[in-house]
Parts: structure tokens; sequence; C-alpha cells
């Protein structure tokens, strides 16, 4: 593991009994966990291959109680990482040795469901796919889709803009959010949004979406739902190149359509995805589109039509249009299997998430290709084509010495190369401590401290969730000064992690 | 002694200004002045012009991102988008016509600074839902980048969605990055006529909860019309999507009345007077509730008995008064519908006394206020014009 992580404060470690003790005053029964094997499934989120059990786990169950243990923490110098369900790809919930991990697994409960003003009010601890159930039964639903949505939060979601297979017509997170409560890390309980449209103010909704678990511990979420769409349509289409697959893309947002989901497989991932699941994909093509197209069901029938010539017209050798919803699922079977399908090629893959502008998507894999060579690993691709999210996954066995760290510094250069095509380095896994050291590929040393001043003007003590999204960590009041010297000043008394 | 007017046309000179201001000076950021009228006046503060920061930088249409100069005027930003068949989805405009002057004045900068957004931001987002990445002068008088030119991007806090809606107190915006879309070939306006507020509100409710995909949603009462109260609903796409909305709707509406198409005139004049408040009158002063829409009806009860006059926009989630009583009432009764109410349009002694935005919890202000501070710690963009530096 090439990533360091903070040295634990030792003192703090020590105190290890009193915190316990102190946690316990405020959440009662065994909501307090310090038991070394009961702490063990809290020892990584779903970047697996980083692990540190936390010093101790809580499990609130009220705002009042979040409150207290972080004013608790806060006068005490204790930090805290806050924790939904454990998914995230970037190690945003990874555990430090010396912080209280604070669950959120007990705000499990819908609050309250408002059909004339189209919301949900829930509780964080709520999966994604929990609020589309609560409605569903009077034709709504969530629109942002995540693919790991039967077990991810809302909270989660929040905390890392999440978006699914559907954002390009529908949004991620932060386009579907009206308000939350959080508790900033001295126990102050903010309303941020609300129910109506416009937030009266700066917008601190949107500036919370997304912010990793840096900013506040979110303790209630009010979200948007639609309307279910009166029907769906798919395509399966194939190339013999990925740049027919690119320019087929093109040709269909230039057409004015905007597809519910567009994705896009790779060869390797074609070949897995059919191997596991038998959906029938074409073994004979060099890339793959799924064009979901929904709506009212005059508009699917008249798109899909349209999606249709324009695939013949740039050179598709397979193309399939679904006549009922048996077959628009056979069409996503391989797509929605297409991380565990890879997953059976090699001992571990390395899934990541940089953008790149579409028209940038042949160079792109093919630099992937040489990479590949380079480090003597196998990468298959599944891509969110409209809206240019790449999801290249490595392929690896940690079981043999110095591969993981070749599969990170692939992955790195991936990114890098991601950012220099004109892209992000993440598109919707967020930054964590994945792709913390990165960021000055894409920011310049004035915007990441302007963005660790927002983060001190929350928690002016980096008390919370340390050691995530910033490469440097500057103390506040180093921030606070009016001009910022050359480049980063070194603390060598601070630990760089 | 400052040059003024300043009219920078670089990052550098901007950051040259910015570094130069003497003690207690203030900037005052403005574009084309469309909607200079809100807020107090600011004789003290030095004016920032930004319409230096004209052009197009690079325009993708099939990557649906647009990069421009924040002082480029909002109409040639459209009339750029429309010849691609692309469209501004966040559907802004330009305040210069609330003011009683010519429309083609706001920049898209100024546009997004105050969160402008139309009728379809019911269903499409506002200007915070478009705007992926900015570069700006900060009032550090450091330069700074965030978000970037693509559709999809997590990296680094959202700092566009503080950008949009932020009024020039955070930083000068030199350059925004936006998300268009393809402007749907076919819209039609169908109407319910006579239905009162309750009602409509209803209906309209109703509309956004079927699948119809009604695109806008609104309501102009029978005094400030032909005598008529109409509540509008827009179905956009392609023909034959439209035709098979409409069939939606007149299912889901029957409770209410068939419902009948507006030819595309009287359509435009509808949807228009959304946007310039014409029907409003022009000798009001004019305020903007926004509230859930379920409670606008509420809103407009309590207000109306004390001679407001309105027009419900975003399902009634939006409502434009004109009103001339006591501004605590306003701000009572957006409370009360739980939601905030700010003054666009006033007298000049008027908007001395009453501050434009809404008055907002402790919590949220003092936040606000660091964050402002980690900004624009001396406070240059502060001029007053929306209260006192906090
Ligand atoms: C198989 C699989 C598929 C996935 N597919 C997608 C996908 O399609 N799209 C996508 O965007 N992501 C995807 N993800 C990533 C992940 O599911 C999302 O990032 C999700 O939102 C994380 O939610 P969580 O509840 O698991 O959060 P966690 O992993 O527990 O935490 C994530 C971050 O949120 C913070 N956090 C959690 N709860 C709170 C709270 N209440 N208040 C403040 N901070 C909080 C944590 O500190 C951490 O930084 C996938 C993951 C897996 C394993």
């Amino acid at each position: 593991m090439s990533l360091r992580m903070p040295e634990p404060d030792t003192a703090i470690l020590r105190r290890r009994p009193d915190i316990v003790r102190a946690l316990r005053a405020i959440v009662p029964g065994d909501s307090v966990i310090d038991d070394v094997d009961a702490l063990r499934p809290y020892e990584s989120d779903g970047l697996t291959a980083y692990r540190q059990p936390p010093m101790v786990v809580v499990l609130p169950e009220t705002t009042a109680q979040v409150s207290a243990i972080l004013a608790w923490c806060h006068a005490e110098g204790v930090k805290v990482v806050p924790r939904g369900s454990g998914t995230s790809l970037s190690g945003g919930a990874l555990p430090l040795a010396d912080a209280v991990l604070v669950g959120m697994a007990k705000f499990n409960r819908v609050l309250g469901i408002d059909y004339a003003d189209r919301l949900v009010v829930v509780q964080p601890g709520v999966t994604n796919l929990a609020v589309t159930r609560a409605v569903e039964e009077r034709g709504f639903y969530y629109a942002p889709d995540p693919s790991s949505q039967i077990a991810c939060s809302i909270g989660g979601n929040v905390a890392e803009n999440s978006g699914g297979v559907h954002c390009l017509k529908y949004g991620l997170t932060t386009n579907n959010v009206l308000g939350v409560e959080i508790v900033l890390m001295d126990g102050e309980v903010v309303r941020l949004g609300g129910r109506q449209l416009d937030p009266a103010g700066l917008d601190l909704l949107g500036l919370v979406v997304g912010s990793e678990g840096l900013l506040g511990i979110v303790t209630e979420v009010t979200v948007r739902i639609l309307p279910r769409p009166e029907g769906a349509r798919a395509l399966l289409i194939g190339f013999p190149d990925v740049e027919g697959a690119g320019k087929c893309v093109a040709d269909v947002i230039a057409a004015g359509i905007i597809p519910a989901g567009m994705e896009m497989m790779d060869r390797p991932a074609i070949h897995a995805a059919e191997a596991f699941v038998k959906a029938g994909y074409p073994l004979d093509v060099e890339a793959l589109l799924v064009v979901e197209l929904d709506g009212v069901s005059a508009e699917c029938d008249h798109l899909i039509e349209k999606v249709a010539a324009i695939a013949r017209a740039d050179g598709s050798t397979t193309l399939r249009l679904s006549r009922d919803e048996a077959e628009r699922t056979a069409f996503w079977a391989g797509r929605k299997a297409a991380f565990p399908a890879i997953g059976r090629l090699a001992p571990d893959y390395y899934c990541m998430d940089g953008t790149i502008p579409r028209r940038r998507l042949p160079e792109m894999l093919e630099h992937m290709r040489a990479l590949s060579r380079r480090y003597g690993l196998d990468v298959a691709n599944v891509f969110h084509a409209g809206d240019g999210n790449l999801h290249p996954l490595i392929l690896y066995d940690a079981n043999i010495p110095g591969e993981l760290d070749r599969a990170e510094a692939f992955g790195d250069d991936i990114l890098r190369h991601c950012v220099a095509l004109g892209g992000v380095l993440t598109g919707e896994h967020g930054v964590g401590v994945e792709k913390r050291d990165l960021m000055p590929v894409m920011f310049s040393e004035i915007d990441l401290r302007q963005q660790q001043r927002l983060k001190c003007a929350f928690d002016p003590k980096s008390l919370l969730n340390p050691g995530k999204m910033f490469p440097t960590l500057h103390r506040c009041a180093e921030l606070g000064r009016l001009h910022v010297h050359q480049g980063a000043t070194p603390f060598p008394d601070l630990p760089r992690f | 002694m400052m040059p003024v007017p300043l009219r920078p046309t670089s990052s550098d000179e901007l950051i040259d200004i910015v570094r130069a201001l003497g003690r207690g000076q203030r900037l005052a950021i403005h574009g084309g002045r469309s909607k200079a009228g809100i807020g107090c006046d600011t004789p003290d503060a030095v004016p920032l012009d930004m319409t230096g920061f004209a052009g197009i930088v690079d325009y993708d249409p099939a990557e649906l991102v647009l990069t421009v100069g924040a002082g480029t005027p909002l109409a040639e930003v459209e009339a750029l988008v429309r010849s691609e068949n692309q469209m501004l989805a966040f559907d802004p405009f330009d305040h210069a016509p609330v003011f009683g002057r010519a429309a083609g004045r706001a920049t898209i900068g100024g546009v997004v600074a105050a969160g402008v957004a139309g009728s379809c931001r019911l269903s499409c987002g506002s200007a915070r839902d478009h705007l992926l990445g900015i570069r700006t002068v900060s009032g550090r008088g450091e330069p700074l980048v965030a978000g970037a030119r693509v559709v999809k991007n997590v990296t680094g806090y959202d700092l566009p969605k503080l950008a949009a809606g932020s009024w020039g107190r955070l930083f000068a915006m030199t350059e925004l990055t936006l998300k268009v879309l393809p402007r749907p070939p076919v819209q039609a306006t169908l109407v319910l006529p006579g239905l009162d507020p309750e009602r409509a509100a209803a209906a309209m409710a109703l509309a956004m909860g079927s699948p119809a995909e009604v695109a806008a949603a609104a309501h102009r009462p029978a005094e400030l019309g032909d005598g008529t109260a109409l509540t509008a609903l827009l179905l956009r796409g392609f023909g034959p999507s439209v035709t098979a909305k409409r069939a939606i709707l007149d299912r889901h509406l029957s409770d209410f009345g068939p419902t009948v198409l507006l030819d595309g005139g009287e359509a435009d004049i509808f949807w228009d007077g959304l946007r310039t408040l014409a029907p409003l009158g022009d000798d009001l002063p004019l305020w903007r509730v926004n509230v859930p829409p379920s409670r606008g009806p509420a809103v407009i009860a309590s207000l109306g008995a004390q001679g407001a006059q309105w027009m419900f926009d975003w399902a009634g989630g939006l409502i434009w008064l004109g009103f001339d009583g006591d501004p605590a009432l306003v701000r009572a009764a957006a409370a009360q519908g739980g939601g905030h109410a700010t003054l666009i349009r006033g007298p000049a002694s008027l908007r001395a006394q009453v501050p434009a935005f809404h008055p907002v919890a402790s919590g949220p202000t003092a936040l606000e206020a660091r964050i402002r501070r980690a900004f624009d710690p001396a406070g240059i963009f502060e001029t007053g014009r929306f209260g006192g530096a906090t």
C-alpha cells in the first residue's frame, strides 16, 4: 500500500478508555463498540485495499446524540470519521486509528412523504433504493441510482454526490436534494435548504453535497422524487471499433436526444460479462453500447428508431431494439453484472473513476492499452458514455508482491491522463484517500488552499475526517493569512499524510 | 487614486486592481447593470465593470459544454446555443424589463451570480445545476479555479454551487463553463381556465406528479389578464411525444375540465409575462417569494386580502408579488409558508430600510459569514448592497 496514513496521536490512544466512557454516557447500551473483534467489520469501506480498525465505533440514533458526540470530541480534540454503509470506492469512510467512527446506520427511518410537493424526508442511514421503495406504490421514484443502491445510504450519497447510469438525464445527487440537517464539528445543528427550490442566502447545501464527510455529519435529508416515466426501451449496439461507438454517442446527442442511460463497454468487459451472465452480447465487436430511452411511450418508440438509424449510419454491426421489458432487462443484465464479471478474471480488481471530454475517448483507450502493456496488468472498461465518466477496472493479484502498487501506479497514470485530456480525477466516486495525492494534478496550490479555507469555516480544528481529499494539511490559522507565500509552507510539526 | 470606473479585461488586471485597493475601499461588481435596482444603492463603492471579460472561449455542442467570458451578454450566449439547436436549460432571463428598460443588457456572469432561472427551473434546475466550472479572482486578489469543463465531476468541493447566487460577494467571476442541452423541437402550452388559487395549485401538483413530463407550470389570476384566470402547463419534446403528453394530462386533469391549447402567440405572451412581470404593473414594489409549491395558496390568501397582486410560477413554489403594504407582512407570510421573500424592486427609500434578502436563521448566517471571509477576508466585496458586512 503506497499511501501513508497519519501517525496516530499516542496521547489520544492512551485516553481510549475515557473516550469510550464519555461516548457511553451520550449513547447508552451496546451502541458504543470497542471490542477488537466487533470493530473489524468497520476497518475498511468499498476500497478494500486499505484497512484500519477504528479506535471506537459509536452508532447514534438521534441528532441530539450526534451533536453531543461531536461537541465532546471537539472540546477534547478527538478526530471523527463519519460512515454510512461503507460502500465508498475512494476510502472516504476509511477509519483512523485515533478517531471515533460515527456510524449512521441507525438513522434508518423515512420521516415523511409529500406527494403534492414531490419530496421525501429521510434519515441519512436509509438506503438509496429504500427511498424509491417508499414511494413506488404511488408511481414515484428517486432518480439518482448508483449501482450500489441496495446498500449505500442517502447520507453517503450526499457526502459523495453520487451518480448512476441515469444521471445524464436526471442529474447527480446534488440536483435532487432540497435540504439537509447537518451537525457541525462543534455540535451546532444547522438546516440548509428546505422544501422549496431556491435557498435563502448562499447555497451552502450545494457546498455540503459532495463534501465527503469533511464539513459536518448529515442527520436528515430532503430529496425530490419524480413520477416514474410511462415507458422505457433500450438498444444494444455493437461496433467494430471504438471510434464508431464514440461517434454514435456524439451523433445521438447532436440529434437532440438525451437518453436516460448510455453505457459503453470495451472488448474485455463485453467478454467477461457474456461469460458470466450469458446476456446474449455479441463477441465479435470492439465496443458495445446500451442506450436507454425513457419517458412517454410514444417518445420512446419515436426516438428508438432515430437512435437505430444513427447507429446504422455510424457502422454498427449489431443492432437490437428491445421489444418488451424482458428484453430491455436482458440488454442491461451484462452491463449491471460487469463489475463482478470482470472480478472473476483476476483475484482482485481496482475500479477507477475519471471523466474526459467524450471526443477524447479513442485516444484515452489507446493510452490505456499502452499503460496496460507497460505495467503488465489487464484493464477492462465500463464507461458512462453520455457524460464521459470512465470506469477502467485494473486486474491484479494482491498476493503477488508489488502488484497492488503497480495497479495503483497504473490507476494514477490513467487519472493524470484524464486531466491532461481536459477531464477530471473523479466523476462520481470522490477523492477520499484514494485520489488525495493527485489533487495537485488538477488544482493549483492557491485553489487547494482556498478549498481548505472552506473546511476551516466548518471545522477550524480539522477534526472531521482528516486525511481525506487534501494532500497537504495546513493549519487553519496559517490559511487565514491574507497573502500566500510562494508555494507550500512546510510544517515539520504537522503530519503530512 | 483609483481610475473610475474600472473595466479590466484580463485576470491579471483584475488582480492588480484588488491588490491596489486602499483600506476600506469596496468593489461593486457589475455586468450589464440589469439588476442594479435590487438591493440598496451603494454610492461609496467603486464600480467594477466585468463586461471586459466578454467572448466565447470554447463551445463544443456534442460535449454539451460551453465556456464563456463572464461579461458576455446573455442574448449573445442564447443566440449562439440556439444556432446549434441547444439551450441554457435553466431558462435564464434578463431583468432589465422588470426595471422598465429594454432587454439586452444582462451578462451571463450576472445572471449566474444572481442565480436567475425562469419557468423551466421547475423541471430543469437552476443556474447552480448547470454551472460546471468557474475562473474567478477572489477578495484575496488570487486567481481561483473550481469545477471543470466536463459535465460530470466531483473532484474537490463544489464551488460553482456557491458561486451561483453569490451576488458578487465572494469573488469576481471572469469565466464560466456551463452545461447546455438540446432544445426540444416542439412545445405546446395547455391551459385550464377559471381556476381559483387553491384549485390551480392542486391541478399543477397533479400535472407535475403525472408522467407527462411537464416542463413548466404557472398560474395568472383573473385580475391580471383579460378577466379569466389561466393555469398553464408547458409541454416540450419531439412531435409525437408532445401529443402523447397532452393525452396523459387530459386524463389526469379530467376533474379540472378540459385543457385548451394556447396558440403560439398567446403562449409567448403568457410565459413572457413571468419574465418581464409586466402583468403586475410597474408601480408596485415587487417581491419574489419562494415556498414549497403546496404553500403558495396560503401565502397569497393572506397577502391578497391586503391588496397584493400576484402570479404563481414553479407550480406555486414561486410567487411574484406586487405589494405596497408593510414589508413585514410579506416576510411573515413567506416564513409561515416555509420559505423566504426577496425584495426585487422598490423605491430607494424602501430598499434602504428593507434588506433585499430574507433574514435567515443565526446558524447559517454565522456559517455564511465565515465562508465569505474565507474568500474575501477584508470584505472588499461587501458594499452594503445586501446589508452590513458580517
Ligand atoms: C459495487 C459498488 C457499486 C457502486 N456504484 C456506484 C455508482 O454507480 N455511482 C456512484 O456514484 N457510486 C457508486 N459506488 C460508490 C458508493 O456506493 C457511493 O459513493 C455511496 O454514496 C457511498 O454511500 P455509503 O452510505 O456507503 O457511504 P460510506 O462509504 O459509508 O461513506 C462515504 C463518505 O460519506 C461520508 N458519510 C457517510 N455518511 C455520512 C453522513 N451521514 N454525514 C456526513 N458524511 C457521511 C463518509 O465519511 C465518507 O467520506 C459503488 C460502490 C460499490 C461498492
